[in-house]
């Protein structure tokens, strides 16, 4: 007989001795790959020092010894971020129109997913690397960096944007007698515009914070600045740095969500 | 005008029982400017059936010949050409919500215009003048520049048809037109659809549920069982016993009453 009074959730799994196996399991499993770290306690001391040199260097960040280095560093930094975004929407879109099921024939949708996939799979230090070896160090390498991830990230997003358009919208273009490039500019381009323009603006704030991280092996760049100041150990000089990378990221998502929320 | 002959509409599906045969064998004459309503349960095969004629739906067999033509069996530019002549009309209106109401009508005129015109919106002054004739005939002059997602139910539908007789088509496809207005704005868009078919000698087929509504408006009902045509006749023909072969076992007293007529107010 059931006591109506009480009542609980039913466990996620049901069976006790497999659900407290399972946490007991995790628990001895963690406590041993904890062990495995080697952690070297005299190490971390010594660590903990030069960690707080830096972090206390955000009280006296200094932008003005090395001013020239910085200037030059963001100026290059943007323009890699406007180029490559630039260069990667544009590339992204017949990639992201081939990518979408409703409109691509069945070869055309795998070589693009095949695009997109690639361009997903590798993360941009990764890809950076290769640049660099490919078209040595500068901004160029970083140009490529960021426009070839920045196909990947547009053209997965338009495609799954224009598998969810609503299909009698453009039905109703193709019962006009429409051409096929005629259906996309009025059946689908309106329905996906307004988010593709407020992604393009996303992906720009993206790429100016990865333009910092791939500077780091020699993709030119703030980063490259960034990468030489602690080389030197100037933390007063990288603190600046770092200060201004998030005053301009978030000046940037400022405007890029002002730009979304005027958009519909 | 419109010829239907064997056409057969066969859903791909696990078996190849009846039950995926969404038209059986249809044949169908309608003449220049006659009005024809279909009616049937959910699933006959109404929207199936005026999808088939612009071949929106590919047929499994049969041919549709349109003005002596054939539109079966034919593709790219000559399946382009055939759809001009054939002004289509839907249920939840199917406009571009993101464009405005005239580009919304213009977007008539694809079949007629180059890609690169009707990408920077040049349409031929005739065409824009046209536009601008059918938005004053169905009330809508004003609203050329607004959104389409601005609108009124009602509304929608009335660009809808202005989109339709752009076409400048010699049939209409209308699918549910008032399926989702309210019963007033049903009947203002019967109407409207009824006279303008009339002042244009166009031939419609009119996908409908409300089978008062349609022996109000409509000279020739056909009824669409399972795929199949049960009845083909005038209105006054569609006896209780009728209605029981279309749709199953039901009281079809009230439906078939005559309902008042509202006219005079054409306002939505």
């Amino acid at each position: 007989m059931r006591d109506v009074a009480r009542w609980s959730p039913p466990p996620l799994i049901r069976n006790p001795w497999l659900r407290y196996g399972l946490y007991l399991g995790g628990a001895v499993y963690l406590a041993l790959a904890v062990g495995t770290l080697h952690i070297n306690w005299a190490r971390l001391a010594l660590g903990l020092e030069r960690g707080w040199a830096f972090v206390s260097a955000f009280g006296h960040p200094n932008i003005v010894t090395h001013w020239r280095e910085i200037e030059e560093g963001f100026i290059e930094s943007l323009t890699m971020t406007v180029v490559a975004t630039a260069a990667g929407v544009a590339i992204s879109l017949p990639v992201g129109l081939g990518a979408a099921r409703n409109l691509a024939p069945m070869p055309v949708y795998l070589l693009c997913r095949g695009i997109i996939a690639i361009s997903r799979t590798f993360p941009e230090i990764i890809v950076a690397i290769l640049f660099v070896k490919m078209f040595g160090f500068g901004p160029l390498a970083g140009v490529a960096t960021l426009a070839f991830a920045t196909i990947g990230f547009m053209a997965k997003l338009l495609a799954e944007d224009i598998e969810d358009i609503d299909a009698t919208q453009m039905e109703a273009i193709r019962a006009t007698g429409a051409s096929p490039m005629q259906i996309i500019n009025y059946g689908v381009q309106p329905q996906v515009m307004a988010r593709f323009i407020g992604l393009s603006v996303y992906r720009l704030d993206i790429n100016f914070r990865e333009s910092a991280v791939i500077g780091i092996v020699g993709a030119g760049g703030i980063g490259a600045t960034l990468n030489t100041s602690f080389e030197r150990y100037e933390f007063d000089t990288a603190a600046a740095i770092l200060l201004a990378i998030i005053g301009i990221v978030m000046a940037t998502e400022y405007a890029s969500s002002l730009i979304r929320g005027r958009l519909r | 005008m419109l010829t239907i002959a064997g056409l057969t509409k066969r859903y791909a599906g696990k078996h190849a029982a009846n039950s995926d045969l969404a038209l059986d064998n249809v044949d169908l004459v309608v003449p220049k400017g006659q009005l024809m309503a279909l009616i049937g349960p959910s699933g006959a095969g109404k929207s199936t059936l005026i999808r088939c004629v612009n071949r929106l739906v590919e047929p499994s067999a049969g041919r549709v010949v349109l003005d002596g033509s054939e539109v079966t069996g034919i593709g790219g530019g000559a399946l382009r050409r055939a759809r001009r002549r054939m002004g289509m009309i839907f249920q939840e209106y199917a406009l571009v919500e993101r464009l405005t109401v005239m580009e919304n009508v213009l977007s008539g005129r694809l079949g007629y215009v180059g890609f690169w015109a009707s990408w920077a919106r040049r349409f031929p002054a005739a065409d824009i003048a046209e536009a601008f004739r059918l938005l004053d005939r169905v009330g809508l002059l004003g609203l050329a520049d607004k959104r389409a997602d601005e609108l009124s139910g009602g509304q929608r539908q009335r660009v809808g048809i202005c989109r339709a007789l752009i076409q400048n088509p010699g049939l209409l496809l209308v699918d549910e037109p008032t399926a989702s207005l309210d019963p007033k704005t049903s009947r203002q868009i019967m109407r409207l659809l009824v006279e303008l078919c009339a002042e244009r000698d166009l031939a419609a087929i009119v996908n409908i549920h409300d089978v008062a509504l349609a022996q109000m408006f409509v000279p020739r009902i056909v009824g669409l069982r399972a795929g199949r045509v049960v009845f083909d006749g005038a209105p006054d023909a569609l006896t209780p016993d009728m209605l029981t072969t279309i749709y199953g076992e039901e009281d079809w007293s009230a439906t078939i009453r005559p309902v008042d007529d509202d006219s005079g107010d054409d306002d939505a």
